[in-house]
């Protein structure tokens, strides 16, 4: 008998008893559940004097709005705590550790307890079921694999679902397209842009998604998309395409989700306390209007976070569902609080591109990063100003863009279309440059 | 035997180009002949002028982009083949040409051109005696 029962075939729910939760019983639950970490978070000195200088204690939470009493943690804390300072268990205890690729300044680490694992894993079967996956499903992962969480976390979700799971990863499209149609795969994880560029890659093989592959799910995630994009990809594949929610800190994918109704994303509030607030203020703002989305992890062993700012900037769409599920819709990401730039699931700041800019003698100290995006792809443009024109031939400008370029990737992992201007043409707003326009439909 | 021309990056943008100009016309500098090569972003705009160093320090100080390219400025004569004859010369001794333009001066054809390695065009200029024009003949 497994420690994780899967439901029958015909149950609408992976996990009826949290899903399908009264309002009351979710919020009492989450006081509950706040209150043990609270105490668990008491463990780390960092957690223990901040609560102390507070006056916080597990007994002052009675309700969750309690929750605005706690101190706010940002990735700084992370960073500042690198790699374990924030850990709030044993070592020994730990059993995973996933890191962000940490361009600028420390990494971030986040541990996992065998049982933070299995949390997560039931998370993403929670999901999966959801939009309506099955043991008999094939499930294949399209994404990143290694320190990525979009890879394990998909992989034992799947798994813990009972499908057949095809650890694909992402890249090569011609072995991916001969995975869909030799195994039979119904259901995907990818990128969106990816997905675009699979289909693509289908038309010049002459396969016909919707005769030649039994694909009939899609979970992307990763980078912004709007529900044009969405549309889109359903329209090309002949699928339903359902948004994914998730960020390493609170575990990886898994954390919110699109139901059938494909009306925002479920946040699954038996394991996180969601708030949006003004990202100015830090003052709770009314449903329905945009704020920073603010998650506290209260189910979590090794690394709860609490009041996290995610610096994604959303909004609540409603608290009940027809879907029979009372979790809490939150919207798809509308922009970032501060400048990090989320292009092909690629998390980029300006400062990455400024820093290998500024190696470049012939170039000037401004620069322009612009976002657009055509049908299917999200693409960047960076215009620099010349310092000096060192030379009157083409040949030697072109080389130049192309090393600019060629660094670009090196940090980024992303080509950008790099354009030289002369000095003093691009723009300066109060003294200080503009640095990124994002001109891409999903934030419009 | 070379002369300065004026190298200016300029962007395919209206108003770039007049504001070079302007800056050129309030000095009293006088162009004698241009030529703009573009790509799809940007383009250099190639001008000889009777001042070459005072146009170049004035349009650096407005902050533009310039250079002082060292071209050869051929002279020949008005009638077909002549120019196909002079870089024929200078191609068949292994010498490039990374840029050529041409116009009409007092009755004679001027070839404009950055050649490649420019001391070997120079020998080849000596020696087969092609006429050429100096900074002097357009004060
Ligand atoms: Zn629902």
């Amino acid at each position: 008998m497994s420690k994780f029962p899967v439901p029958d075939n015909s149950c609408e729910f992976f996990d009826q008893e949290h899903e399908s939760m009264t309002r009351e019983q979710i919020e009492a639950l989450q006081v509950e559940r706040l209150k043990e970490t609270i105490a668990r978070c008491m463990k780390n000195p960092i957690y223990k004097q901040r609560f102390e200088e507070a006056g916080i204690t597990p007994d002052s939470i009675t309700s969750v709005a309690d929750v605005r009493k706690l101190p706010f943690t940002t990735k700084q804390d992370l960073r500042e705590n690198y790699p374990f300072g924030l850990a709030c268990v044993p070592l020994k205890e730990c059993v995973r550790l996933h890191s962000s690729s940490g361009t600028t300044g420390n990494p971030t680490v986040i541990l996992h307890t065998q049982n933070d694992l299995d949390e997560w894993a039931n998370q993403v079967a929670r999901n999966l079921w959801m939009v309506g996956l099955r043991p008999d499903d094939v499930f294949q992962n399209s994404s990143g694999y290694g320190m990525f969480t979009g890879g394990l976390g998909f992989q034992y979700g799947a798994e813990r679902l009972g499908m057949l799971t095809v650890p694909a990863a992402a890249g090569n499209s011609l072995r991916q397209i001969k995975f869909i149609r030799d195994f039979g795969t119904t259901a995907l994880h990818a990128v969106p842009s990816y997905v675009t560029r699979l289909y693509e890659v289908m038309q010049e093989q002459g396969v016909d998604p919707r005769k030649d592959t039994q694909l009939k799910v899609l979970a992307i995630g990763a980078e912004p998309h709007s529900e044009e994009q969405r549309k889109r990809i359903e329209n090309m594949l002949g699928v339903k395409a359902y948004n994914s929610f998730g960020m390493s800190e609170m575990c990886g994918p898994g954390v919110g989700f699109e139901c059938k109704e494909q009306n925002g994303l479920h946040f699954w509030e038996d394991y996180y306390i969601v708030e949006i607030v003004d990202p100015e203020t830090l003052e709770p703002v009314p449903d329905g209007e945009i704020g920073e989305l603010i998650l506290t992890s209260i189910c979590r062993e090794a690394m709860p976070l609490i009041r996290y700012r995610t610096r994604d900037l959303t909004r609540v769409l409603g608290r009940t569902c027809p879907c029979g599920r009372n979790h809490i819709r939150i919207d798809r990401m509308r922009g970032r609080s501060d400048d990090m730039i989320v292009l092909r699931g690629v998390n980029i700041f300006p400062i990455q591109i400024e820093k290998i800019l500024m190696q470049f003698p012939e170039l000037a100290s401004n620069y322009l990063i612009t976002l657009t995006s055509d049908a299917d792809n999200d693409n960047m443009l960076v215009e620099v100003e010349l310092e000096e024109l060192f030379t009157d031939d083409f040949p030697r400008l072109l080389d130049l863009e192309k090393r600019i370029r060629r660094a670009l990737k090196d940090e980024i992992l992303l080509t950008p279309h790099i354009k030289l201007v002369p000095k003093g043409t691009l723009p300066v707003s109060e003294g200080k440059a503009v640095r990124v326009v994002d001109k891409r439909k999903v934030y419009q | 035997m070379t002369i300065k021309q004026l190298s200016i990056f300029i962007e395919n943008k209206s108003g770039t180009l007049i504001r070079v100009l302007d800056l050129l016309s309030k000095a009293n500098i006088q162009i004698i002949a241009s030529t703009i090569a573009d790509t799809k972003d940007y383009g250099i705009f190639r001008v000889l002028c009777d001042q070459p160093t005072q146009a170049y320090l004035l349009l650096r100080e407005n902050g533009i982009n310039v250079q002082l390219a060292d071209v050869l400025a051929l002279s020949i004569d008005d009638t077909p083949g002549q120019a196909a004859d002079a870089v024929k010369s200078l191609s068949s001794e292994g010498v490039g040409i990374l840029y050529m333009y041409s116009f009409l001066w007092k009755g004679k054809g001027v070839l404009v051109m950055r050649a490649d390695p420019s001391e070997k065009a120079k020998e080849i200029i000596t020696i087969k005696k092609i006429g050429f024009l100096t900074e002097a003949d357009f004060r």
